[in-house]
């Protein structure tokens, strides 16, 4: 038992445990960022654990082309700043087919932007353990799954057969072509985050503060029309709104709030007094009962 | 009640006072790791979705979710079934049980809480134990109606046996029997009864109806008997095992951080104790001094670190440390051993068996390793030490460990993170099992190796030949036999030493004691790989002739041996072949059931995957075998320049 740190210095040096544990003992790591608050979180934490060295590993960013332009001009600039080494990638093919949320639905696109796009990177660069940003406290499948998280040749999670996880003793073997996600933020809450930003000053992209913004009702959510791929529906009106986003991914399956919070605090204040989850917002954890579970076999995070 | 009220906020206080106060709030707040275990159907999972919902932590979007899933899964009728909400994966939701830990957060005014909810059934005892692995308290639900059942013991004893020193006995569904008194009072004598051995410092028992929220986050009214605490009352006050600053200082080493030529860091989280710059260090392993100069971290330099921080330490001098190694407090320091004696908790179908070699980690070391001694199994429903050969699934034992190389360590119970190991099987590099140590074998310190003047290299050049093992590994009747003793002939005819260690013979001797269940077959390799190594030592070319059915022991052998001293000869006869060639009449009886445990018939060979030679054997003479031996021996520089015509005999 450790009395003397606070509950975020412990959630803190697990993660940075968790980081060096991995540069450690496998041969090609790798960091899945995609530009949210908590890969803000993990990419601090990251240059955090090997200071004074930078992060003996790549950071990759699966970009589905459907992401908000904000989230791409700040993960540039944060590869700039921080001066680690950025690896994008698109499925090709999914890009030639013209895949879009639009309209092949976001259970198709997902598919083949995000877990097919992943699948294809891991392969091509033939990394051995790839750090995700997922935390417990979001979905009922990821609140099972541990923090070394093994995934077979085919790059699936076998949520009935996972290896027991005692201690900070982590098994990090694995045979070729078999890999590790592995999660050093898992014990996290979005509270947490939230008050980790704070007390750190992490940056994050400017989405997550109100600010007045174009936004159609659709099927219950405010979408935020971020460019003109979104074809307006009849019925359909564009409205300047108020509003952030709590979670970001690709702009048409990412809901807004309506929202006059501008500030880390006026943030954490109206997320305290909330009655809806955070991943509210998010359509391809609806899109069918078990779906997380279902996507995180096919290889999704 | 919005979570704000639980700090006082006067109305002049702007929004970002609110939430610095609010903040400020949280950081005093201790955390309590707690897990839940307990029989299936006891009710867990229903009784963390309640703590969830009744202390607010559920949101409107998760409530809808979770009363529609109650109509199409629940158990309650038209009521919400809670355990819906902590159930996540498919497969635990059309059975309605729980498959894995789940892990949940939760916090009150005074606490912040890590619950692990664990699975209940006996095959997932493996998950309950990585649940309890990290937690500080443990409630063990009881259902009413049935009382202490074996998964009861069987979770207390593993939490005990884990170092969880408090336990919360919740009797549950207490609604079911009436409120009754008696009912509870009969369970808690009857689990004082046997939880009395186990070395808990608190057993707290309360009455709970986790489905109606009685006795959950406060005092019940269907209960005026009970005088005790809520469990949320009392999960709130109950001391914590504060860390003890007396506790010496360790710190295993994780990673060496090595930017640039200026700088060279010992990066890890320390394990126990505080330490500062200008203190004295000493390498675990080496006994080397030194003086700790810096303790780097992003923030800054530290004057002062304690247990449980993440930092990376710069030492005075350019001493010899790496991963696996600790630094350490002079004045106490950690045992380094290659023998000692421990818990285990075994995970996997495949049984532990004395004698194969698994991988043994420690939070950061990694070595060979084998049991070498099976003491006694514990039965979990007597606590009693039984005889035992093996570990199955789920079963716990104390045993010896012997490791190729000395590791640093504590006993388990004078610290968690450096007395704690798992094993991992070679060849899946599955988790096999759990490891508390308890104390180092005297053993290893005082049997020191003789320094002998005479050595391999000397015994080997006055034979003016390579000492090597030949393993001929293959099916009974494969013709291991007869193509090593031609070699052997051929070899000796060339001036070259050797000796044949064949099976059948060996078990006449040496390993006159084993029989052949798959514990007696791993022992019987081993023996015969350390003869032969003591043989190799000796000089001599050895050839070993034995179905060896197991990849792992094979292996094991091979790292016995140095580099290239160990040629596998994989002898590939088919099955059916052998079956027909029977020159002993082995398969015949083995067909018919007369013996147990035949390699090929009730009993799996395991072929090699890289062997050094493989030999079809399948209309080829064993002239021509041997002869492919022989090749295999000129490549590897065992024979030299021979002539093949005075080869023929």
């Amino acid at each position: 038992m450790t009395k003397n740190l606070t509950h975020l210095q412990r959630l803190e040096a697990e993660a940075i445990h968790i980081f060096r544990e991995v540069a450690a003992t496998f041969s090609n790591p790798v960091m899945l960022y995609s530009i949210g608050k908590d890969s803000s979180v993990m990419l601090h934490l990251a240059m955090k654990a090997f200071y004074p060295a930078k992060p003996p590993f790549p950071f990759l960013h699966v970009d589905s082309k459907w992401k908000f332009k904000e989230m791409i001009a700040f993960r540039d600039s944060e590869a700039q700043r921080l001066g680690f080494d950025l690896l994008v990638h698109s499925n090709q093919e999914g890009i030639e087919q013209g895949i879009s949320p639009f309209e092949h639905g976001s259970n198709t696109h997902t598919h083949i932007m995000k877990t097919v796009a992943l699948r294809q990177a891991l392969d091509k660069y033939g990394f051995d353990a790839a750090f995700g940003g997922a935390r417990r406290d979001e979905e009922k499948s990821r609140a099972k799954e541990r923090i070394f998280s093994f995934r077979n040749a085919q790059h699936s999670w076998d949520p009935k057969n996972q290896r027991p996880e005692m201690w900070k003793i982590y098994n990090t073997r694995v045979a070729k072509g078999e890999s590790i996600r592995v999660f050093p933020i898992s014990n996290w809450t979005e509270l947490d985050i939230w008050q980790y930003i704070m007390q750190e000053e992490i940056p994050i992209v400017p989405l997550y503060f109100s600010a007045s913004r174009p936004v159609v009702e659709r099927d219950g959510m405010l979408i935020m029309r971020d460019d003109e791929r979104m074809k307006m529906l009849p019925g359909e009106v564009l409205q300047e709104k108020m509003v952030r986003f709590r979670t970001l991914g690709c702009y048409p399956l990412t809901g807004a709030v309506e929202s006059d919070a501008a500030t880390l605090p006026e943030i954490v204040s109206e997320m305290l007094v909330s009655r809806t989850s955070e991943r509210q917002g998010r359509m391809i954890d609806k899109d069918e009962a078990g779906s997380m579970e279902k996507k995180k076999r096919e290889g999704y995070f | 009640m919005s979570k704000l009220a639980q700090v006082e906020i006067s109305p002049a206080m702007s929004a970002a006072e609110e939430i610095s106060a609010y903040m400020a709030e949280q950081e005093k707040k201790s955390l309590l790791r707690f897990l839940t275990c307990g029989s299936v159907d006891d009710g867990k999972s229903t009784l963390i979705g309640r703590l969830l919902y009744d202390t607010k932590l559920i949101f409107e979007d998760q409530l809808a979710a979770l009363t529609n899933d109650s109509r199409k899964h629940g158990t309650n009728g038209e009521d919400i079934d809670f355990a819906l909400l902590v159930d996540g994966l498919e497969a635990e939701r059309e059975q309605g049980i729980t498959i894995d830990v789940a892990y949940r957060f939760f916090s009150t005014p005074k606490r912040k809480f890590i619950v692990a909810d664990t699975p209940g059934h006996e095959q997932y005892t493996r998950n309950m134990a990585t649940g309890a692995s990290t937690a500080d308290l443990a409630i063990v639900l009881v259902d009413a109606r049935q009382g202490i059942l074996r998964q009861t013991r069987r979770h207390s004893f593993i939490a005990s046996l884990l170092g969880i020193r408090n336990i919360v006995l919740a009797v549950n569904k207490i609604d079911l029997v009436d409120y009754s008194q008696d009912i509870f009072d009969a369970i808690v004598a009857d689990y004082q009864a046997f939880a009395s051995k186990l070395g808990f410092n608190t057993i707290q028992a309360i009455p709970l109806s986790a489905r109606f929220g009685d006795n959950v986050i406060g005092p019940s009214a269907n209960l005026p008997w009970y005088k005790g605490p809520a469990l949320l009352q009392h999960l709130e006050n109950v001391p914590l095992d504060s860390a003890d600053a007396a506790r010496p200082f360790r710190f295993p080493v994780q990673f060496v951080n090595r930017p640039n030529l200026d700088f060279r860091g010992f990066a890890g989280t320390i394990a126990s104790g505080t330490v500062s710059p200008g203190d004295e260090v000493v390498v675990a392993k080496s006994g080397k001094s030194s003086r700790v100069k810096r303790i780097v971290t992003w923030d800054g330099d530290l004057e002062k670190a304690s247990e449980g921080q993440a930092v990376t330490i710069v030492l005075d001098d350019e001493i010899e440390v790496s991963r696996g190694n600790m630094l350490v407090a002079p004045e106490a320091r950690p045992e380094v051993a290659d023998q000692f004696a421990a818990h285990l908790v075994w995970f996997a179908e495949h049984a532990l068996i004395p004698g194969r070699s698994y991988i043994l980690r420690t939070e950061t070391d990694q070595v060979t390793a084998t049991v070498t001694d099976l003491k006694h199994r514990i039965d979990i429903n007597t606590f009693a030490e039984v005889a035992a050969k093996s570990l199955d699934l789920n079963e716990v034992g104390v045993c010896n460990i012997s490791t190729q190389e000395p590791i640093a360590f504590d006993s388990y119970k004078s610290n968690r993170s450096t007395g704690s190991f798992i094993l991992i099987d070679r060849l899946t590099n599955a988790t096999v099992g759990a490891g508390m140590i308890d104390f180092a074998l005297r053993r290893a310190s005082n049997v020191h190796w003789q320094a002998l003047d005479v050595d391999k290299a000397s015994r080997a050049a006055q034979k003016d030949q390579k000492p090597a093992v030949l393993w001929f590994t293959g099916l009974s009747g494969s013709g291991k036999s007869t193509i090593a003793n031609l070699v052997e002939k051929r070899l000796s005819s060339l001036g070259k030493h050797t000796y044949i260690l064949d099976g059948d013979n060996v078990r006449h001797g040496l390993n006159r004691d084993l029989g052949f269940t798959e514990e007696d077959r791993v022992e019987n390799i081993r023996r015969v790989g350390e003869v032969a190594k003591l043989m190799v030592d000796a000089g001599l070319i050895v050839l070993v002739s034995f179905i060896s059915p197991f990849v792992t022991e094979r292996r094991m052998v091979r790292e016995l041996l140095s580099d290239g001293e160990f040629m596998e000869i994989f002898v590939d006869t088919p099955f059916e072949e052998c079956a027909r060639r029977d020159p002993k009449g082995l398969y015949a009886k083995a067909l018919r059931g007369e013996i147990k445990n035949f390699t090929g018939v009730d009993s799996p060979y395991e072929p090699p995957e890289n062997p050094e030679l493989h030999l079809k054997t399948v209309g080829r003479t064993t002239e021509e075998l041997a002869s492919e031996v022989e090749k295999l021996l000129t490549e590897h520089g065992i024979i030299f320049n021979y002539d093949q015509s005075s080869w023929s005999i």
